[in-house]
């Protein structure tokens, strides 16, 4: 099979990248190993409003919730609450993945995409030293797909980058190790993502409850790698529950990592360009990743339409989307990854002071950005190091 | 020796995004190790759900 554009692994990342390929006339490919797309789903499925907004029509049957804002809670209790409808914020909308990643992937075949499912991306092709192609297992049989250039959007798990040479191995302190439950109970606040921060609850990440429709929420953990050991986060998971909700009814279970390692130092190689969190663009604080992850689909779908009919598939010529990605989404990615490598370190107390200082600041406008100024505002010395990084 | 409880994987492909020597796969709900795995531990410890374990090798 030839084509002039293999995208490896149909989240949101591979599917914007295809549907935005196809719609600017290259011939693509989309290969998803798992038989059905966005299941099992790695998720709380939290995203912000207005950013979706700015990438897809928006169909309501893909949103659980809809959320009026975020309450933060402290180790000792203390509140923050933070309003939805601003934008920027970074919740808004709770989504039901299964269906959105297959509407997205649905969206890319619409578009002119093929869309290959139960078919696993194995190595790269060669020729001349240069990526040609993809080397897969189609529904168990081997198949050659021969292309000038390959996305690698194949998640948590990619080997894309690896086959490429681009060691993309996640450090333990640049992974969050996470459990969730959908959770069934009278105590679930429908109106709020909540986050509860703590060491002793969520070592070096937080725990979240995300409501996904009448009295029910994904209640999960992530917990830092470096933190965290055989089995913590589905351990401190019930342990959370069975104090919080105690008469809670587990619906379902997952488990994931997402990477939090800011931007890696290269994401192309020839023929190779690797897109989410693949590309390791998840948020490194929420650990958010979808938006990113579209948002990095299209500019490497725009690339790939510009470059592949010119031939220009090179390491060089690819540098475009480097610069691309890392000048918007990677900016941000940048920042949050400095501020994250000094929250994980805090302990309660400076969680519990730092919460405190906000006592009587109006915080419910604010995003997480303007979250960060105020508390830098209130909290000079203490946080010191991050003042460049925030104003 | 790797050795992986698939009664309790829930196959989320994170040990496969850690390892250092990409030793790992996840094919759908199956997570396969290759003789590339150095023993290093890494994985065990990330494992959301506690189902990898460096056991010792039975001796032949
Ligand atoms: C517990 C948890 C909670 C999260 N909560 C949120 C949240 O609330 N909001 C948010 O924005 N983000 C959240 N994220 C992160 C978010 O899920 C990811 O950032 C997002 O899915 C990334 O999209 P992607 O397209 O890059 O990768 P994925 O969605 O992971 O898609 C990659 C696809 O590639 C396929 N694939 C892999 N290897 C191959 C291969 N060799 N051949 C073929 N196909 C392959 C996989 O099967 C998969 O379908 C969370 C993650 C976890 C684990
Ligand atoms: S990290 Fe654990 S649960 Fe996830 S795929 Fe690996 S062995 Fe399975
Ligand atoms: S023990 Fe180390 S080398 Fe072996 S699979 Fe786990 S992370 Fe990879």
């Amino acid at each position: 099979m030839k084509c002039d554009l293999v995208v490896v692994g149909a989240g949101p990342g591979g599917s914007m990248t295809a549907k935005v390929a196809a719609e600017a006339g290259l011939d693509v490919v989309m290969l998803e190993k798992r038989q059905e797309i966005g299941d099992p789903v790695r998720c709380a499925e939290g995203v912000s409003k207005a950013a979706l907004r700015k990438l897809v029509d928006l169909d309501p049957v893909w949103i659980s919730a809809e959320v009026k804002g975020a309450r933060l809670r402290a180790p000792d209790g203390t509140e923050i609450v933070m309003s939805e409808d601003r934008t920027g914020a970074e919740v808004g909308y709770v989504l039901e993945r299964k269906v959105f990643d297959r509407a997205l992937a649905r969206d890319a075949a619409e578009a002119g995409a093929k869309v290959m499912v139960k078919t696993r991306a194995l190595g790269l092709l060669h020729e001349k030293g240069v990526p040609s192609g993809i080397s897969a297992q189609f529904v168990g049989e081997s198949l050659k797909i021969e292309a000038p250039l390959i996305i690698g959007a194949d998640g948590v798990e990619s080997k894309v980058g690896r086959w490429a040479g681009i060691d993309t191995a996640l450090k333990p302190k640049d992974i969050e190790t996470c459990a969730q439950f959908l959770l069934q109970d009278e105590k679930i606040d429908d109106e709020y993502c909540e986050f509860y921060l703590g060491n002793d609850i969520a070592p070096g990440g937080y725990v979240w409850s995300f409501p996904k429709g009448e009295k029910l929420a994904n209640v999960g953990i992530g917990v830092l790698g470096s933190k965290a050991n055989s089995g913590t986060p589905i351990r401190l998971l019930r342990e959370f529950v069975a104090k919080n909700f105690p008469d809670g009814k587990i619906l379902e279970m997952m488990v994931g990592g997402v990477p939090v390692s800011g931007p890696i130092e290269t994401t192309t190689a020839d023929g190779v360009i690797l897109v989410g969190d693949a590309a390791r663009q998840s948020d490194p604080i929420t650990g958010g990743g979808i938006i990113n992850a579209m948002r990095a689909g299209v500019m490497a779908g725009e690339i790939a339409a510009d470059q592949v009919p010119k031939g220009e598939v090179d390491k060089e010529s690819l540098q475009i989307y480097e610069k691309r990605w890392r000048e918007t989404i990677g900016k941000q990615i940048t920042r949050n990854f400095a501020v994250k490598e000094f929250f994980v370190d805090l302990t309660d107390d400076d969680l519990n002071h730092l919460t405190h200082s906000l006592n009587g600041i109006n915080v419910a406008e604010l995003d997480l950005r303007g979250l960060l100024k105020v508390l830098v505002r209130q909290n000079p010395k203490h946080l010191l190091k991050l003042r460049h990084l925030i104003v | 020796m790797l050795s992986v409880n698939r009664y309790k994987c829930g196959y989320c492909g994170a040990c496969v995004g850690v390892c250092p020597a990409a030793a790992l796969e996840l094919v759908e709900t199956w997570i396969e190790v290759n003789d590339d795995c150095t023993k290093c531990g890494r994985c065990t410890k990330i494992c959301p759900l506690g189902a990898l374990e460096l056991v010792k090798e039975a001796q032949t």
